[in-house]
């Protein structure tokens, strides 16, 4: 019987070396494995290169605290602000950081799960980004060539999921967990809710069981709410 | 003319800005709006005009801001500030959300700039070479893609320095990108021959316009 499920999250994490390269979905506070990555922050690791949008909110939850705790050697992302941990590190000269278009970045990824070396793309032609880079003319314009990304772990937050791994999100949580899920070697997923085989629909099913490996119930509960609108009109 | 004399125009604000973009946004297309001034553009879309809205965290079919009551926490826009679904709307992933603008499927975005060129060349992404922390998001990726890009922006900076310009000083965003500009002064299209003013403020005069925009300007 294949059975995913992990019992807790010290099994869904085990044998994660140091210098591996992770790749954390997520975008703003919605769709973050911060349970893994509260406890990988615990775990002493180092020297890990991480790849995700951003580099983490706040100091002491997933990612910031991730970086905080001094386990990230390399950042690969596209839009390092508001993490006053990456902050300080970078500060420091403790991180390295590689940063991509936020499209690159997700194609990288895709391509890479999807097992495609490299691409061309328009985006960045021209900017300091391609600065000594290869470009090739195609049908009259000009691509700037990427290279596909992979990573020994994944980790990923999913909504539903069931024991042979098939996932569905929440809403803007899918952002970039179902392509990284592709993209790791090891795919290790926190679901808010672990359902029997066969409840989720085959229409349904966002990611297929085949890339996932691990996972781990965590009912996390819902992000933050950053705005809402007034009675006056406008928001807060 | 004496200090304190007041302007013989009044500048649009942001809100006025945004009415003027959204006027000129035709019903039907998929529009994806940047954070900051240009997500003010989707409250200015007249009700009966159908306008489909894209998030590039991927969302198609974005309404407003949502009460108290129908917040829903796992719903975030570009800017992480919670929205609200239309009837016909879809959530899908990030390759996906890019596919859309790179593929040339959006007919519209508009962002923000710190320059413009009058080739269309576009600076919004950083104000130094020698950026400390650098952070490009995913303007690079919408600037190259979208069919058409408006940039909505003040005229000049807070000094009065012209933000459209012959050539951009600030590092590049994307090349020959920007196709019409809708500032607090005026509305002007790129054109193959240079800035090409649509339309300014009453009050405001071709010379004044000339005199707080550092490239050459024709008249349509």
């Amino acid at each position: 019987m294949i059975d995913k499920q992990v019992k807790d999250i010290a099994e869904a994490l085990s044998g994660i070396a140091n210098g591996a390269s992770v790749l954390v979905g997520g975008f703003g506070a919605v769709g973050q494995p911060n349970a893994l990555l509260d406890a990988l922050g615990d775990s002493g690791l180092t020297d890990l290169t991480v790849i995700a949008n951003n580099a983490g909110f706040e100091p002491d939850i997933g990612l910031g605290r991730l970086i905080g705790k001094g386990c990230v050697r390399k950042m690969i992302c596209s839009f390092p602000r508001g993490s006053s941990t990456f902050d300080a590190a970078y500060k420091a000269g403790r991180i390295e950081l590689e940063v991509v278009p936020q499209g690159t970045l997700a194609e990288r990824i895709r391509a890479g799960g999807a097992g495609v070396p490299a691409f061309y793309t328009p985006a960045a032609v021209g900017t300091q980004l391609a600065e000594g880079r290869e470009t090739r003319v195609i049908d009259g314009r000009e691509y700037l060539l990427e290279y596909a990304l992979t990573a020994d772990i994944a980790l990923v937050e999913a909504w539903r999921a069931d024991r042979w791994g098939n996932l569905t999100y929440r809403g803007s949580g899918r952002n970039f967990n179902p392509i990284m899920a592709m993209a790791g070697r090891l795919t290790i997923v926190q679901a808010q809710h672990i359902v029997p085989l066969g409840a989720i629909r085959p229409d349904d099913v966002v990611t297929q069981g085949l890339f996932v490996n691990r996972v781990v119930h965590v009912p996390g509960g819902d992000p933050p709410v950053s705005r809402v609108a007034t009675a006056e009109g406008g928001a807060k | 003319m004496t200090a304190g004399n007041a302007k013989p125009y009044r500048s649009r604000n942001k809100n006025e800005i945004a009415r003027r973009a959204a006027a000129d946004i035709p019903e039907g297309w998929y529009v994806n709006l940047g954070i900051g001034l240009p997500t003010l553009v989707a409250d200015h879309i007249p009700p009966d005009r159908e306008v489909v809205l894209h998030s590039e965290n991927g969302i198609l079919g974005m309404g407003p801001v949502p009460t108290a009551e129908e917040v829903d926490p796992w719903l975030i826009n570009a800017g992480k500030e919670n929205v609200t679904l239309v009837e016909g709307a879809s959530l899908f992933h990030h390759a996906d959300s890019f596919a859309m603008i790179r593929g040339g499927h959006l007919d519209l975005c508009v962002l923000g700039a710190y320059e413009v060129a009058q080739n269309g060349d576009l600076a919004n992404w950083t104000t130094s070479f020698n950026d400390r922390v650098p952070a490009v998001g995913g303007a690079m990726d919408l600037s190259v893609g979208a069919r058409n890009v408006w940039v909505m922006t003040s005229h000049t900076t807070k000094d009065g320095q012209p933000k459209l310009v012959e050539r951009c000083n600030y590092p590049l965003t994307a090349s020959s990108a920007v196709t019409r500009i809708y500032t607090d002064l005026a509305v002007l299209d790129v054109s193959p021959t240079g800035f090409l003013v649509i339309d300014m403020v009453e009050g405001l005069t071709r010379e004044m316009l000339q005199g707080l925009t550092a490239a050459p300007l024709r008249y349509a």
